[in-house]
């Protein structure tokens, strides 16, 4: 696989937030679960439709950056568009956290029965 | 499998297998270390998708302040790029666990401070021939309070006392520190299930105590 935005040059990120630059998208962690609440319409920007597929099922936002090819950042800002328009919901991590905080032990049993399974 | 998969054909990809509609909890673990150490191997061992790769860009000026000065900074040609890849492991209908292979070579630190916040723990990988690649990326997890478990991988290099290994790295007696080979499945599952059961006894400690100091002479309620 090719490394992922290296024909990305500015002007083609620029079109694709339509020059917005939110900082609103703090609110979607890298593995923030993404899902479509609809289905791609005719006209849609490409990389809008291809998210509203691709989370058909429920996707991490590090996962729609790897396949769109397209730098984090700029997936944030699609993604901040998308739910402000109600076509997708967003399923963030529960166990965000202070940095010197812990999980809680029944968090941590559930990872460890998950990864016995493997 | 999804009945969504006609449409998904377009996508020009991978055949990643989809996560559970039930999917709701987004977990982190990081695998942080030099460069060729066996970050990506170890991913690709216990990931159920073949690792991806992806990048953020940020621009310095942007650090922990405007969080997307990203795009103007991209238009001056600014930004500061980071690779990283990733791998993920569902764990029940609703927790999914994804692996961050980082590397841990100072340049790059700016970012993951950001990038893998709310990390439940790190595992770094060592290659005991090249110790020192790893002081600064153990500096950092200490300095952040993040948990961290030592994975030495094997690359058949002088065989080298646990004492030793400790020693170089200067970490606390009570990190695990475990031998593994990153390329062996069952191998890599151990090094993640020994950080999990670490933290695991970190965290039942930390709210007994807790427990102990709110309330020396009362129960408590259970924790948040
Ligand atoms: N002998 C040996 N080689 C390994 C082991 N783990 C990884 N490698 C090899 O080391 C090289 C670098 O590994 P890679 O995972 O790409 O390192 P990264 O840069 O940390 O992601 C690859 O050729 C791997 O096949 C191991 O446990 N033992
Ligand atoms: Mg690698």
């Amino acid at each position: 696989m090719s490394r992922p935005g290296r024909d990305d040059s500015p002007d083609r990120l620029y079109t694709l937030t339509q020059g917005r630059s939110r900082s609103d998208t703090d609110t979607f962690d890298l593995v923030t679960l993404v899902v479509a609440e609809s289905d791609p319409s005719p006209g849609m920007q490409s990389e809008h439709a291809a998210i509203l597929r691709m989370c058909r099922s429920p996707t991490a936002v590090v996962e729609i950056a790897a396949e769109l090819g397209l730098p984090g950042s700029i997936v944030r800002i699609m993604l901040a568009d998308l739910l402000d328009t109600g076509r997708i919901s967003a399923r963030h991590p529960r166990t965000e956290r202070a940095a010197d905080r812990l999980p809680d032990p029944d968090i941590l049993e559930q990872v460890l029965v998950g990864l016995r399974n493997l | 499998m999804d009945s969504a998969t006609s449409e998904r054909a377009a996508v020009p990809s991978t055949a990643r297998p989809s996560l559970a509609s039930t999917a709701d909890n987004g977990l982190k673990i990081v695998i942080v270390g030099g460069f060729g150490v066996g970050k990506t191997t170890m991913v690709r061992s216990v990931s159920e998708i073949r690792p991806l790769n992806t990048e953020e860009t940020m621009t310095r000026a942007g650090e922990g302040i405007d969080e997307l000065a990203d795009l103007d900074g991209l238009r001056r040609k600014t930004s500061t790029t980071v690779a990283f890849d990733f791998g993920r492991i569902s764990l029940d209908a609703r927790s999914v666990l994804y692996l961050f292979g980082a590397p841990g070579q100072e340049r790059f630190w700016f970012l993951w401070d950001r990038l893998f916040s709310g990390t439940l723990g790190a595992v770094v990988l060592v290659d005991t021939r090249r110790l020192a690649d790893s002081w600064y990326a153990i500096d950092r997890l200490e300095h952040h309070g993040t948990p961290f478990i030592v994975a030495c991988n094997d690359f058949g290099g002088p065989v080298h006392t646990e004492e030793q290994i400790r020693e170089a790295l200067d970490i606390s007696p009570d990190v695990p520190l475990v031998e593994c080979d990153a390329r062996d499945r069952s191998s890599s599952k151990y090094v993640l299930i020994t950080l999990v059961e670490y933290l695991h006894g970190l965290s039942a400690r930390r709210l007994a105590e807790a427990a102990g100091a709110a309330a020396p002479e009362t129960a408590v309620e259970a924790g948040s």
